[in-house]
């Protein structure tokens, strides 16, 4: 059996997927990126193939993806997290044409075709207002571990309007509205919209069509997903891999690539032009100069 | 003797000044603000008070500005921070045409008028970037202080480029030089270029025109007025001291005595102040 292999360090967290030769995921891991990013990638890709059993020399293809992707030192190939996070969703739920992923440092709209190609994205790289970070300030200021931000959210009755901006402004904004005497929930519930306002004005620049996939680590705060589909007016898809997505587009490449090395040789040809177009190598551009 | 005071609330310190009607500050006092708004601008009082063997009773009118200035109870008046800044600005430097004040999460630039008035202004406050929290946090990245910042960048060698768009994001940014075995103090020193860059666009947008003061706990950092200099390729004042601070206080204190000298004018006679306009003293 054949494994292909997905590693995505985000600027937070570091995601490996391991897959089979069916597309199917096998193991899974994920770890704080922090300082050392080379060795985030490492760690993660070797816990992975811990908790799946698997040796290393049993994956054939790794890719790297995330910001820090050029840091998977042991990886093939790099690709952007964008075409990773639309081809993992568009595999994951195929009905998938928007794709909302909230990371911990930015958010980003993709849309894409039925295939999982990239129509257009458009995302925030300038600023963290709108992302993780946002949430990140919030439940500092608050002093409540980040997995109670969504569900403390949703005990809300009478929102606050979180008028800052900047992640930095954000932190003591939520200290003055509890020193007005306003209840955290209300406070948290506030913020949740506060992101998600910010990213449907990301989505909107895209288009929004459904169905639309959210991904990243923020899918996993239920306050967001209940904002987001109040938003919306219909619900997102979320899954137990949303916040893996990048990973899992990033090792269905990976496969894909294994898969088309096995093409019987008389087919080789015909393969070769949707590989290029998909990897867009710097091997791909030579051949198209030597055909010239 | 008559005493005024100014009371700057702002979003990281509070500062409160008292002025004799002789133009001497007899009393400062300074303090974080924390998010009891009301209960630091009367502690930043009680402070500069004590200071000058003062009662609040001996007080003949308060005025507050900075972003807290409705939550100060005692105030007889409120006062934007841009009015309290020119006339602070123009008690130093009379020729002053152009104002920076960088603070703890605003950066505003303002254009003067022949008499001190605000004629435009910019400001950024949408962003940390642009502001004291940018420095801050880069310092707090690399484990120092606010308090260090100044010593630190002192010893600074170069610049380390920076490209501060977001506060947030520096901290990756700080880390990836560290890591590059950039020393702490010239990337505090870049952090400081990238700040005082946006600060140039911003007075640029008001068409900056001499004599340039800058004023804000920022310009604690003396490397501050250096770069900006270097920068804007003007000459720029800067008040004494840990005066930059004060300066809107100041002016606030300022105001306070001209709103006296309109409300009671017996009174004000002895203050010895002439020619006031009555419009001035609350423009805005």
């Amino acid at each position: 059996m054949a494994y292909a292999a997905g590693v995505d360090v985000g600027s937070t967290q570091t995601k490996a997927i391991i897959l089979n030769e069916n597309r199917q995921i096998v193991s899974r891991s994920l770890i704080d990126t922090g300082a050392n990013v080379v060795l985030a990638a490492e760690n993660a890709y070797a816990e992975a193939l811990k908790n799946g059993d698997i040796r290393e020399e049993e994956v054939q293809y790794v890719v790297g993806t995330g910001y820090g992707r050029y840091k998977v030192t042991f990886g093939d190939t790099q690709i952007t997290e964008i075409s990773c996070h639309g081809r993992g969703s568009v595999h994951m739920f195929p009905g998938t044409r928007t794709v909302v992923d909230m990371g911990g440092q930015d958010t980003k709209a993709i849309r894409v075709n039925a295939r999982g190609e990239i129509i257009d994205f458009c995302m925030n790289d300038k600023c963290a207002a709108g992302t993780g970070r946002f949430l990140g300030a919030a439940a500092t200021a608050l002093e409540i571990p980040l997995t109670e931000l969504g569900p403390t959210a949703l005990r809300a009755d009478k929102p606050v309007k979180i008028s800052t901006t900047c992640t930095v402004f954000a932190e003591s904004e939520v200290i003055s509205w509890l020193g007005k005497g306003k209840k955290i929930e209300d406070i948290l519930l506030g913020v949740h919209q506060s992101i998600v306002s910010r990213s449907l004005g990301l989505m909107r620049r895209v288009g929004i069509e459904s169905e639309v996939t959210f991904t990243g680590g923020v899918a996993l705060n239920v306050g967001v997903v209940h904002v987001l589909n109040e938003a919306l007016g219909f619900p997102v898809n979320v899954g137990a891999e949303s916040h893996f997505m990048g990973a899992v587009g990033a090792a269905l490449f990976a496969m894909d690539r294994i898969l088309s090395r096995r093409v019987p040789a008389g087919a080789a040809r015909a393969c070769e032009v949707p590989d290029q177009r998909e990897w867009g190598s710097a091997s791909a551009g030579v051949r198209v100069e030597e055909a010239a | 003797m008559i005493y005024t005071a100014g009371i700057d609330v702002g979003s990281t310190y509070t500062k409160a000044v008292v002025l004799s009607e002789d133009d001497q500050i007899v009393g400062r006092g300074l303090l974080n603000t924390g998010f009891k708004l009301a209960e630091a601008g009367g502690r930043a009082l009680s402070k500069a008070l004590e200071q000058a063997g003062l009662a609040q009773d001996d007080l003949a009118y308060v005025a507050s500005t900075g972003y807290g200035r409705f939550q100060v109870p005692f105030r007889n008046v409120n006062v934007t921070d841009l009015t309290a800044a020119a006339h602070g600005t123009r008690f130093f430097f009379p020729r002053t045409q152009t104002v920076l004040d960088v603070g703890g999460q605003t950066m505003k630039a303002s254009r003067l008028d022949g008499a001190g008035k605000v004629k435009s202004f910019r400001l950024n406050d949408k962003c940390a970037a642009g502001t004291g929290a940018f420095l801050e946090k880069t310092a707090r990245y690399m484990g120092f202080t606010t308090e260090e910042i100044g010593p630190l960048v002192a010893t600074s060698k170069e610049v380390v480029p920076i490209s501060g768009v977001c506060a947030v994001f520096a901290e990756s940014e700080v880390i990836n030089c560290l890591s590059q075995g950039y020393a702490p103090a010239d990337i505090m020193h870049g952090a400081i270029v990238s700040l005082v860059d946006r600060s140039v666009q911003l007075m640029k947008r008001v068409q900056v025109e001499p004599e340039v003061t800058l004023i804000g706990g920022i310009l604690r950092f003396e490397t501050m007025a250096g770069v900006v200099r270097e920068k804007l390729k003007m000459a720029v004042n800067v008040p004494e001291g840990d005066l930059v601070q004060f300066t809107s206080a100041l002016g606030a204190a300022l105001l306070a005595r001209r709103r006296l000298h309109k409300a009671w004018p017996e009174r004000s006679r002895r203050l010895g102040e002439q020619d006031v306009p009555a419009e001035s003293v609350l423009a805005a």
